[in-house]
């Protein structure tokens, strides 16, 4: 592989013995009529073959322990893959992940902005936050939250120390599904907010500079120049997390919320068919981060406006960019 | 631009008296004065560090002054003059004063996700407060004058650095500016391209535009400019008229940098 030849410059003294001699005696160098003639012969590559083999064996096997496995009940999959509990279920899951991924992007961007700013009050305010969420996991969060009344029964609006204008007992102030909403949205804001931030970063400080010489305010600044220049690079994370939390929504169960995962376990709990309701939450499951991914290429061809990565004229269409990340070369 | 008469009595647009700004213990501008009256043409030169740029980026309060001040059309460039002291503006009033300053970098800094035309509609709509279609005849009147008519839906990134630049220049004028700051402007062109981008200063400088331009660029120092303004470690060593200071300058180290660019 690494003969002399390949390195591209003559060397000093011949390293193997056998190597021919470089550049070639004149009278072996072929005429240019001969190069100019000459068919191109792309390089071979015998690894990709080997691995693709490999893969189909492997995807061969995977398909037939799938039908051929009587365990895993496909029959009864079927029954329930419409069943109304699991699709009550997964609308829970879908809208407390909407719900949660908006109210998390929304304070995720203030407290990034807070991060970024000038005001060291604002600065350390929105480190502390960010340091205290990351730290605490989110199901522990989500405990707190929901037994929130045990450590403050009651919650009071008023004057510090002073006298208290409105008192709520907390006992009713936490569902557990509010305490899932705000569990999970203060997660999303503070590992969001360290994705814009990094967005906001990778945007050159002329743009920023730019702006100010013409005049344009500081709000108008961050939403129409510095944040769709931010949105390539937050984007494919964002992507990550929405995922993430689609799948991290399960963890309400703990607190007896019904959403698509918790809604199997129930139905299993009475009719001992877990594997099968498993499989009914995990197709679910599976077709919406699909769906979401998808969702995520057209998202990030938008913002590729302007840049040479598509976008602008020449656009790379969905197919095309499947085929080229899908390792059969078969073009 | 020349034949304009300056009555000692009319004012300056421009007036930096005293400006000294550093950089933690760089001393960077060391107590400029300079005056620019309007419709003139000013070309600041010197070598690179001698504080060109901050000096720029001072007139329209990209930079903060340590002490002195700089005053554009009477108004004190962030700051209110009061009882005796100098209160810094806040984000609202700067951004008002900075709207009547227009600015052309080196980089061009043109928003690459915009459009030429959005490019130029950007800060009318939202500063002058036009509508989105008088903005957008305007720009494409401003995109004849710099020469890319039609090109208005191009991405900035499709053209070239001097077509780059033309249409930065169009946004800056785009905002209707008293004065027209250039920092090196050309530095970062092919050279074939150079000639496009000063024919297109030139050309705003025989309309009347108050300009206020480092470069690099002798021949258009002497053809253009009504002033030559020398910057040696953060002070004005030499200024005047550029067959003066430029045929014959006085001070060694101005004599040295001009023999090193010419
Ligand atoms: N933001 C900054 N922070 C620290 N030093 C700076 C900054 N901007 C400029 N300087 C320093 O100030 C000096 C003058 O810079 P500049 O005004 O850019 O000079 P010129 O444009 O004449 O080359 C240089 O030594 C430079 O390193
Ligand atoms: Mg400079």
């Amino acid at each position: 592989m690494s003969s002399p030849v390949a390195a591209g410059h003559p060397p000093a003294a011949p390293s193997s013995p056998s190597a021919p001699p470089f550049p070639p005696a004149l009278h072996e160098r072929p005429e240019d009529e001969q190069l100019l003639a000459a068919k191109l012969v792309p390089l071979r590559r015998p690894g990709q073959w080997a691995s693709a083999l490999v893969l189909v064996v492997l995807l061969a096997m995977l398909v037939h322990t799938l039908l051929t496995n009587r365990r895993f009940q496909w029959d009864v999959v079927g029954s329930y893959f419409l069943n109304g509990s699991i699709v009550d279920g997964l609308k829970l899951t879908l809208w407390l992940t909407a719900a949660v991924m908006a109210s998390g992007y929304l304070l995720a961007v203030g407290v990034a902005a807070m991060r970024l700013s000038g005001n060291p009050v604002l600065r350390s305010l929105s480190f502390g936050f960010v340091w205290l969420v990351r730290s605490v996991p989110p199901l522990v969060q989500l405990l707190f939250w929901y037994e929130l009344a045990s450590l403050y029964p009651q919650l009071s609006l008023g004057i510090p120390f002073g006298h208290e204008f409105v008192t709520v007992r907390t006992a009713h102030l936490f569902s557990g599904i509010l305490a899932a909403f705000v569990g999970l949205t203060l997660d999303v804001a503070a590992f969001a907010s360290e994705i814009v931030r990094g967005g906001i970063l990778s945007v050159e400080h002329g743009q920023t500079e730019a702006a100010e010489a013409l005049g344009l305010g500081k709000v108008r600044i961050f939403r129409r120049i510095v944040l769709p220049q931010a949105m390539p690079a937050i984007v494919p994370a964002s992507g990550n997390l929405l995922i993430g939390m689609l799948k991290a929504t399960s963890i309400v169960s703990v607190i007896a919320v019904q959403d698509l995962l918790y809604s199997s376990q129930l139905i299993y709990n009475q009719n001992y068919l877990i594997i099968p309701l498993l499989l009914v939450a995990t197709l679910w499951y599976i077709i919406l981060t699909t769906l979401l991914s998808i969702g995520q290429f057209f998202v990030e061809r938008h913002y590729a406006r302007g840049s040479n990565r598509g976008g602008g004229s020449a656009r790379t269409g969905f197919w095309q960019l499947f085929r080229g990340n899908v390792p059969l070369g078969l073009s | 631009m020349s034949e304009q008469i300056h009555d000692e009595s009319t004012r300056p647009l421009v007036r930096i008296r005293g400006l000294r700004k550093s950089f933690g213990a760089n001393l960077v501008l060391d107590g400029v004065d300079l005056d620019v009256h309007e419709g003139e043409v000013t070309v600041l030169l010197g070598p690179s560090g001698s504080g060109k740029s901050t000096l720029l980026r001072s007139i329209n309060h990209l930079e903060k002054p340590d002490a002195g001040f700089v005053e554009v059309g009477g108004e004190i460039i962030g700051f209110r003059h009061q009882g005796g002291s100098l209160h810094e503006l806040g984000h609202r009033a700067i951004t008002r004063q900075r709207a009547r300053v227009g600015m052309v970098f080196q980089q061009f800094n043109l928003f690459p996700h915009l459009t030429v035309l959005e490019n130029l509609t950007e800060a009318p709509v939202a500063v002058r407060g036009l509508s989105r279609k008088s903005a957008a005849l305007q720009a494409k009147a401003l995109l004849e004058r710099v020469g890319l008519g039609g090109r208005e839906d191009a991405y900035p990134r499709q053209l070239s650095g001097g077509q780059q630049q033309r249409v930065a220049i169009a946004r800056a004028l785009a905002v209707e500016p008293q004065l027209l700051l250039f920092d090196e402007p050309t530095s970062a062109l092919d050279p074939e391209l150079v000639g496009e981008v000063l024919a297109v200063m030139k050309d705003l400088a025989l309309s009347g535009m108050t300009m206020i331009v480092v470069t690099h660029e002798i021949g258009f120092a002497r053809e253009v400019a009504d002033s030559v303004v020398f910057l040696d470690g953060g002070r004005v060593i030499e200024s005047g008229p550029p067959a003066d200071v430029l045929a014959n300058p006085g001070h060694e180290r101005a004599r040295s940098f001009l023999s090193a660019v010419l």
